[in-house]
């Protein structure tokens, strides 16, 4: 594996509430390296995106981080202050986010938002700003990059304004950018460009992305390693191909089954029974356990972290044992490179 | 753009005319005001002869016609009571209310905006909760008790500012200003303090919940996350996204204080407009009514252009599809 640029340490991120300490993220730990894509996988409420924003230190009161670490090319940026963290956001963590419709302000042009990204890091002219926001705009295959400067949000199509926020992440090459969901609000050929545009960036530029993402079919053609979170922690992770091919945590199992792909048209699509826990109201022992079907009498206790080859991680007391049939494709297409 | 000018002008003049009917009609309800004019112990054959003088003995229609007739050529009658022309009379009380208006409304806006970013900013502060509460205050206190409060205070108790009226005034391109003199100043500031209590409390509110609601916005987040410091978040994203309502705002206050400051100009003697036209309704000069009123009509109607031009400035979505 390449040299780690984000390393995420046993991370806790709590809300205060009228309920109680919500714990959304309850000591996730990954790692992600450069030019590499993590696809960080879960359903609403499991904690991915809080995840991200942590990271970020974008998390509002009444939430706060209370406990683990997130290194940056091996410093804790979660000590970081004020101006301090400001300085690390945008210019070497970025982040994407969900609905490009909202994401951009419908007020202000694209160059003036991207003229002050580029200024928030650089003291440039704003002759030089544009010019490089220009370039960001050429960079992420953004047609008539001049034109597009003068244009406001609402005259550029969905596809088009997430590619915008993907270049204005881009402006400072970032070691590692946070995209939250950035494909879900668009259509799938579109996002099937942005893919494919990400995971060139990815490489030709070694940045880092984390893809935090509710959607397997995404992450296994684009993600180099995966890690699927629940109830605020990490189920299982290993290299995407690996968990894909042979899940470990019954979980993971779950969701890969009931995605639509590898099923007959007409037969009834195979589901995780339940829905998600409350954060408020988490059941003892194994978060899962209420709906696993291999749950057992140990999974009132909290499970250990099992470690197997290929450096894989499942949260499992009773994990599945790994099958060696044909590796299973979610899609036909790959984003994922070659090497 | 020439279309959409043009058309909203069109609409204005509607708009004038409609206004003109229904003040016409209105005033001609409330008697006739002869009876007010002449000495009661005055003969008939003198009565007639006004009748007839003023044109009351012709059908409504005509008279409004005739009415419309002068006001084209720029004749708004003369009042009865002034025995001058109505128009000249209005223009010459115009500059006080302007003047008072615009310092009010400059209060209004210099301490408004800011608290309320303030306010919207840090909705949770303490100091946030006090200005909320001092904007609660500023629009539901009565302002004719307000004004009183502060002659009271500043002009009888402590003996620092002059109670009414406007002190010295200078010509300045043929309206005569008293805020060009330190002494003119300390006339206007009481009323003008007075005037714009209820607009302060209106922008700090309108400028908390815009505020509010664009600071919990995905484009401030990411803004936030491109490492924006606060005050270009504030400064380019929330001023400029919060700033239609408060033009909105801004534009019907400035109208309905130019037009009806007829509490503060009383309670401080203020000879402007509003004392004016309450004074006309006092002894029924009806020419000064109307053209009181069509005035009024017009004012509105052209800072509602102007409050549309500038909204096609701000947000681009609501821009006038130029023919491009």
């Amino acid at each position: 594996m390449s040299e780690t640029v984000l390393r995420v340490n046993n991370l806790q991120t709590q809300f205060q509430t009228r309920a109680g300490v919500l714990k959304a993220v309850d000591g996730v730990s990954f790692e992600v390296g450069r030019g590499r894509i993590l696809g960080l996988v879960g359903e609403s409420g499991s904690g991915k995106s809080v995840t991200g924003y942590s990271i970020l230190g974008l998390i509002e009161p009444p939430g706060k981080i209370a406990g683990g670490e997130v290194l940056l090319n091996g410093k804790d940026i979660t000590r970081l202050k004020g101006d301090a963290m400001r300085q690390v956001r945008g210019a070497q963590i970025a982040m994407v986010f969900q609905d490009p419709m909202m994401t951009l302000n419908p007020v202000l042009k694209i160059g003036t938002q991207m003229i002050a990204a580029v200024r928030a890091h650089a003291r440039v002219s704003r002759k030089a700003a544009r010019a490089k926001a220009r370039n960001a705009l050429a960079k992420v295959g953004i047609p008539s990059p001049e034109e597009r400067l003068e244009a406001y949000p609402h005259q550029l199509s969905g596809g088009m304004r997430q590619r915008v926020a993907i270049a204005i992440a881009l402006l400072h090459s970032p070691a590692v950018i946070i995209a939250d969901e950035p494909t879900t609000a668009l259509d799938v050929s579109i996002q099937g460009q942005i893919l494919a545009e990400v995971r060139r960036l990815a490489d030709e530029t070694g940045t880092a992305f984390v893809w935090v993402t509710h959607d397997l079919a995404v992450v296994s053609s684009l993600a180099d390693d995966i890690c699927v979170m629940y109830a605020g922690r990490v189920v299982e992770s290993g290299p995407a191909a690996d968990v894909i091919a042979s899940p470990r945590h019954p979980y993971t199992a779950g969701l890969l089954a009931s995605v639509p792909a590898e099923h007959e048209p007409g037969t009834k699509l195979p589901q995780v029974p339940g829905s998600t826990p409350s954060l408020a109201n988490l059941p003892q022992g194994c978060a899962f356990a209420p709906r696993c079907a291999k749950a057992g009498p140990a999974c009132t206790t909290t499970p250990p972290v099992q470690h197997f080859e290929d450096g894989r991680t499942a949260l499992c007391h009773y994990p599945i044992e790994p099958i060696s049939c044909q590796p299973l494709s979610l899609t036909s297409t790959t984003y994922r490179s070659a090497s | 753009m020439i279309g959409f000018l043009i058309q909203r002008v069109l609409q204005a003049l509607m708009v004038v005319i409609a206004m003109s009917i229904i003040v016409f009609l209105g005033v001609y309800a409330i008697g006739n005001p002869i009876d007010v004019m002449i000495d009661p112990a005055s003969d008939q054959a003198l009565r007639e002869a006004l009748i007839q003088r003023y044109g009351f003995d012709r059908p409504l229609f005509e008279q409004y016609f005739i009415f419309m007739n002068n006001m084209l050529h720029g004749d708004l009658g003369e009042s009865f009571i002034y025995r001058l022309p109505v128009l000249n009379l209005i223009l010459s009380r115009l500059p006080a209310t302007l003047e008072l208006a615009l310092t009010a409304m400059l209060i209004a806006t210099c301490l408004g905006i800011p608290l309320g970013l303030w306010a919207g900013y840090k909705p949770d502060s303490l100091s946030a909760k006090a200005i909320m509460g001092f904007s609660v205050l500023g629009f539901s206190v009565p302002s004719f008790w307000v004004g009183l409060l502060l002659i009271m205070v500043f002009a009888v108790e402590l003996g620092w500012l002059p109670s009414g009226g406007r002190g010295p005034t200078t010509e300045v391109l043929g309206m005569n200003l008293s805020i060009t003199s330190l002494e003119g100043w300390s006339h206007i500031l009481l009323p003008a303090l007075n005037l714009a209590l209820f607009k302060l409390g209106l922008l700090i509110r309108l400028t908390r919940a815009g505020t509010v609601e664009v600071m919990s916005s995905d484009y401030v987040r990411f803004a936030r996350a491109q490492g924006l410091s606060e005050g270009r978040v504030v400064g380019l994203h929330v001023l400029k996204n919060i700033s239609i309502p408060i033009v909105t705002v801004f534009g019907l206050e400035l109208g309905s204080t130019l037009a009806f400051a007829v509490v503060t100009e009383t309670v401080f003697n203020w000879p402007g407009m509003g004392k004016l036209i309450i004074d006309s309704i006092t002894v029924l000069d009806r020419p000064v009514m109307v053209a009181y009123l069509i005035l009024v009509v017009f004012l509105f109607v052209m800072i509602n252009l102007v409050v549309d031009l500038i909204y096609g400035q701000l947000d681009p979505r609501i821009r006038v599809k130029a023919a491009s």
